[in-house]
């Protein structure tokens, strides 16, 4: 019997959050502070925007249009149904945004990685796309949890420390750019959490039989943690809220499991160049957990590296008899689908390794007329009808 | 193993001094490490203790107690293990145990340590798409040949590129070798950046034949768009 993610955390007693007894002074203030004694740009979160409470129950502002959709290299080149979904969901709701060429990775991939990087180059790696945003007139929204737990981190050596600003200043002057800093650091799943309720009113597909685990992703809720949203309602305010209040509101059953706050072994360097660690680890602490303590339809997650690893790790494991075999999905692919997405044009499952196909049948997709769609557009692109497949051919 | 210096005991002391000034001369320092309760909660949260002779409660407590034969064994050895998921932040000390590793990577990179050329190598190409084109990895890094371990969907994935990626909807993923289409003028603010900032430094004390290919592709560039790398030299 899987846990009932429900009853988690119940407790007689209700524990109040309450900003005032925090002692830190909040990062925002902190971030405005530096903008009046003219160190930088603070950019301001434009309307529409939506307040969700952050660890220390204190609001965070959730952009709602207006976004600059800062990718993730993994998803984007991985994982792309993870980026294709979150624009469509964009489009969907009619809520307008920017997919812009002047960005470049937050680079904290290879900074965890291998150390090739410091501070200097980090800050000005992060101000350079806060600038191009800004110039741009839309507000960063962030796709991968570790730029957005970088960035934090950014922040927060920025905020402290002069000589880095002083340094970082000059490389900005040099490209003639502004110093900016976002008034909020967003997440793609905080922008999901916010539009939940709008996703499910537009959802066509019953979702209520699907047993889903979720994974929250380190560099979300661990990294600078008090940015992270929390809720009463889920967990009982303990756990972050992010993915878990989505796939409650599309009607999804989440199953709790023990490992829930393990990490699923990507290690940066180690999921390139040392996957023994990546696989053993994804498998034994988190799949064979969920399976055996939820037995989950699908695991659900918000980051690249928790899709790429959960989702690829399982594939060497089947060798060795273990019990692997749960699709692994980002909270955006799945709500596009319960939006009645394309799991193929739009989701791109086909990127992905364990397979998917029960859970689309579950959920009431006929995947073997959908793929044959898929292929057909292939073909039309190999005999050169068309050059591209465009946002108006993948609702077809 | 463990915490065994034995064999690193020919080093002087003078060399491991100069290396933990290093360390503790990083702003980051101080906010990463106020003592160690040596309780252990960062081990009971760290996936790499799992399956590593790696304790994040090691670190942190060799640091606090400032034993450079100690931080200079796990500088060699034990930093490389970590995992880089900061699940150890959940320190009650208010310590980051990942972030100091951060900073202890970045020590032995500067100064060329064996274990960082070590612990890079194979991984020259990786850090020369980063630099090179400002994404991390690409689509057209899924080569089965790099992921056997991934099974047959690698090849297929590979087989079948050009057309899955023009099958994307978004204008900006049409790309193989990059993830998304970056601006020529966004590579050159790229590549200032890291000019500017050291890190082209960095890449010379670990890998002189990469710094030389990178170098190669950046400095034209640079020129091309105007801006003087004398005046990129840090301060
Ligand atoms: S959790 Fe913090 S105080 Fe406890 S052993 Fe680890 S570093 Fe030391
Ligand atoms: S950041 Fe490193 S030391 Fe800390 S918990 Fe993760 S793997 Fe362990």
């Amino acid at each position: 019997m899987p846990i009932d993610a429900e009853g988690v955390a119940k407790s007689s007693r209700v524990f109040h959050r309450d900003p005032e007894t925090v002692k830190s002074v909040p990062i925002r203030e902190q971030v405005l502070e530096l903008e009046a004694r003219g160190e930088w740009i603070a950019q301001r979160v434009p309307e529409p925007y939506a307040e969700v409470a952050n660890k220390l129950g204190r609001a965070k502002k959730i952009p709602l249009a207006r976004t600059w959709h800062h990718k993730s290299c993994g998803q984007c080149g991985h994982i792309p149904g993870y980026s294709t979904s979150i624009f469509w969901l964009h489009r969907k709701l009619g809520l307008d945004y920017h997919d812009p060429r002047d960005q470049t990775s937050c680079t904290a991939w290879n900074y965890y990685a291998s150390a090739t990087s410091n501070p200097t180059a980090q800050a000005a790696v992060a101000l350079r796309n806060f600038a191009a945003a800004y110039e741009s007139g839309y507000f960063p929204l962030i796709h991968c949890a570790t730029s957005y737990g970088h960035y934090k981190e950014v922040r927060e050596e920025l905020i402290g420390s002069q000589k880095l600003r002083d340094q970082v200043r000059r490389i900005m002057d040099m490209m003639k750019k502004p110093m900016v800093m976002p008034e909020e650091i967003v997440h793609y799943s905080e922008w999901v959490h916010a539009v939940r309720d709008r996703i499910a009113a537009r959802k066509v597909l019953d979702l209520s039989n699907v047993v889903a685990t979720v994974h929250p992703a380190c560099h979300y809720h661990k990294l600078v943690a008090e940015d992270a949203i929390y809720d009463p309602d889920i967990y009982g305010g303990q756990r972050t809220a992010t993915v878990t209040a989505t796939l409650k509101a599309l009607g999804v059953q989440v199953a709790d499991y023990s490992t829930w706050f393990d990490c699923c072994g990507f290690g940066f360097r180690h999921i390139l160049v040392q996957r023994d660690f990546s696989r053993s680890f994804a498998v034994q602490r988190k799949i064979e957990v969920m399976k055996d303590e939820a037995n989950p339809d699908v695991t659900v997650t918000h980051d690249t590296g928790c899709v790429t690893t959960l989702d690829q790790s399982q594939f060497a494991a089947r060798a060795h008899q273990r019990r692997v075999g749960i699709p692994v999905l980002s909270e955006a692919q799945l709500c596009a689908l319960a939006m009645g997405a394309h799991p193929y044009r739009v989701c791109q499952l086909h990127w992905h390794n364990t397979d998917t196909r029960k859970l689309l049948e579950k959920m009431g997709i006929d995947h073997e007329a959908r793929w044959r769609e898929f292929e057909a557009d292939v073909a039309r692109l190999k005999r050169g009808e068309i050059q591209f497949l465009g946002w108006e051919d993948a609702d077809v | 193993m463990g915490c065994d210096t034995s064999k690193y005991a020919a080093v002087p002391l003078a060399e491991k001094l100069r290396l933990f000034e290093q360390v503790k001369a990083d702003e980051r320092f101080s906010h990463g490490l106020y003592g160690c309760y040596e309780c252990g909660v960062c081990v009971a949260v760290c996936p790499s203790a799992r399956f590593y002779d790696f304790s994040p409660r090691w670190i942190a407590q060799a640091l606090a107690r400032e034993d450079a034969d100690l931080v200079y064994k796990f500088m060699n050895e034990d930093v490389w293990d970590c995992s880089q998921c900061f699940s150890c932040d959940k320190c009650p000390r208010g310590n980051s145990p990942g972030g100091l590793i951060t900073i202890l990577r970045e020590v032995a990179v500067r100064n060329g340590l064996k274990s960082a050329k070590d612990a890079l190598e194979g991984y020259g190409r990786i850090i020369y798409k980063i630099l090179s084109t400002g994404t991390q990895v690409a689509p057209d890094m899924l080569q089965p040949n790099a992921f056997p371990d991934w099974g047959p969907h690698v090849k297929e994935i590979s087989e079948n590129l050009e057309w899955w990626r023009r099958a994307l909807p978004p204008e900006t993923l049409h790309t193989t070798e990059t993830s998304w289409e970056v601006s020529e003028q966004t590579l050159r603010e790229l590549y200032l950046i890291w000019y500017a900032s050291g890190v082209m430094e960095m890449i010379k004390e670990v890998d002189e034949g990469l710094h030389m290919i990178l170098t190669d592709v950046m400095e034209e560039k640079l020129e091309e768009a105007g801006f003087a790398l004398d005046a990129t030299a840090q301060d």
